[in-house]
């Protein structure tokens, strides 16, 4: 009996080994194949961020990543139809790509050293700074350094907050805030509405989106301090790709059609958005 | 698959000084709303039993209430309703203010179930036990607080103790409270490390280094505080 259940149990973690495997299988090789054969992609946005990816109440997406997306899958070939979104959130960005549940990720995502053994980045095909949100009748707050003794949100499941309090910004400078964590930038921006939080901050152009959302009781303060190089995630090691996709994003920028979609999401926010195409940084 | 990451158990040992803090503010958080909650939850069981038929009223309103609003609810009213926009702060500094309030919030809401589990306790006890304090001349609160609820309450261990393994991991819901506990931090380290099973794996085994004990001592001391009828 006792022999019997365990070799019950073996089989059972045989199979899960065997089913993990077979995620990693199968399939075209790379993006660029899929596209030129299947005129399908499966594109990670995030569905949360106004201005950059957001989800409808009538189930479309919008935004700027939205729309790079949708130029980028129309270069390679792939209509509008056969474009499939699916939320990508922070956390599961990387485990998304590495096991194809999705082909590209275009979610503010971050082109960093920690991340680039785990992903292929294509891009950057924008340039985004980290920035402040704050009352727009709050004018002690102009540069990094004035941010010292304030009250900086700190979102749960986020990184921004450390590139104040432990310095790891452009200028290299600790600040001493004082930390209050909650749960999402909603519960933030409500903090920042009454005085609970002095400062919400992340990169300018998620700021510039909620300050859109927010009308005039927001704004974004203009002082940045950290550059954050917006990639195209591809599963590591499909450089043909990312080549590829380097091309298309040069074009975009060559083409006009990049400061078309940066004024037709941000036009009115105050985000002083970049006008010149980013340095590419290789694919590797 | 790339399964190096799959089994990395490093993030625990980088951030084990992070991972402790949390767990330390999530015991925190637990002993001081479970002594609030058996404080509040001991007042309304008695409320809920009193010859006066206005506290009788609030109390099973009271519990009627809290008892069916999310706990969520419960604890963004207190952190963005009542200490955000109401300006009720207990201290000035965040940290301070909103554990108080998490801890409000949280004590508040278990006070309920506290006082249900004790209610049911009340009723074992037999009507003439409370008959036979009154004949001898105690008063109502008398009756209670020396012949009722020692025996009430010893028969409601057990569920009392499964309130408080309730309430350690109600706690992990706090963030919206503006309080980081040992559950916000593997969603920081989530974010630091990305999403990998490892970290999911040792903040669960966290949780039960602090609740199986707690069930195994609440066992053991319903077994031998059991009243013999």
């Amino acid at each position: 009996m006792q022999i019997r259940r365990i070799g019950v149990a073996l089989i059972a973690a045989g199979a899960m080994v065997a089913g993990l495997a077979a995620c990693g299988g199968g399939g075209p090789t790379s993006v660029l194949q899929k596209a030129k054969d299947e005129k399908k992609l499966v594109i990670g946005v995030k569905y949360d961020q106004p201005g950059m990816g957001l989800k409808k109440p009538d189930g479309t997406v919008e935004g700027f990543d939205v729309d790079v997306a949708k130029y980028i899958a129309g270069k390679l070939g792939v209509p509008e139809s056969g474009i499939e979104f699916k939320e990508a959130r922070s956390a599961n960005r990387e485990s998304f790509l590495k096991q194809g549940q999705v082909d590209l990720v275009i979610a503010t995502y971050s082109i960093t050293d920690a991340r680039k053994p785990q992903v292929t980045f294509a891009g950057p095909y924008y340039l985004a700074h980290q920035d402040s949100l704050i009352r727009t009748d709050d004018t002690s707050i102009t540069s990094l350094e004035t941010l010292k003794g304030k009250k900086v949100c700190q979102v749960s499941g986020s990184n921004s907050w450390k590139n104040i309090a432990e310095g790891t910004n452009k200028m290299n400078q600790k600040v001493d805030v004082t930390l209050v964590p909650a749960g999402g930038y909603d519960e933030c921006i409500q903090k920042l509405k009454t005085n609970a939080v002095d400062v919400v901050t992340t990169d300018d152009t998620i700021l510039a989106g909620f300050a859109k959302r927010e009308g005039n009781s927001v704004k974004v303060a203009g002082a940045p301090f950290t550059d954050e190089k917006y990639g195209i995630g591809i599963k590591k090691g499909d450089i043909e790709s990312c080549n590829e996709i380097n091309k298309i994003v040069a074009q975009m920028w060559s083409d006009g059609t990049a400061a078309k979609l940066l004024d037709k999401h941000f036009a009115g926010t105050g985000l002083k958005v970049e006008t010149t195409a980013p340095q590419p940084a290789g694919c590797s | 698959m790339d399964t190096s990451t799959l089994f990395d158990f490093s993030p625990l040992v980088q951030d084990f000084d992070k991972i402790i803090a949390g767990f330390w503010a999530t015991i925190r958080l637990t002993v001081m709303s479970a002594v609030l909650a058996l404080v509040l939850g001991t007042v309304l069981a008695a409320m809920r039993v009193a010859p006066t038929p206005v506290l009788r009223w609030a109390g099973a309103a009271y519990v009627n209430v809290v008892r069916n609003t999310p706990l969520t609810l419960v604890l963004i009213l207190c952190a963005l309703g009542l200490s955000d926009a109401m300006q009720l702060t207990f201290s000035d500094e965040p940290s301070t203010n909103y554990y108080w309030w998490a801890v409000t919030g949280l004590s508040a809401y278990t006070a309920a179930f506290v006082c249900e589990a004790l209610r049911s306790g009340i009723n074992t006890v037999s009507v003439g036990q409370a008959e036979a304090a009154r004949a001898i001349g105690l008063t109502f609160t008398q009756s209670l607080r020396l012949v009722v609820l020692p025996q009430a309450f010893r028969t409601v261990i057990s569920p009392l103790g499964s309130i408080l393994i309730a309430l350690t991991k109600n706690t992990t819901i706090v963030i919206v409270g503006s309080y980081i506990e040992a559950a916000a931090q593997m969603k920081q380290m989530f974010d630091d490390y990305g999403g990998t099973i490892p970290i999911f794996l040792g903040f669960a085994f966290g949780y039960m280094v602090l609740t199986l004990p707690t069930g195994f001592f609440f066992g053991w001391l319903a077994k031998r505080m059991a009243v013999a009828r």
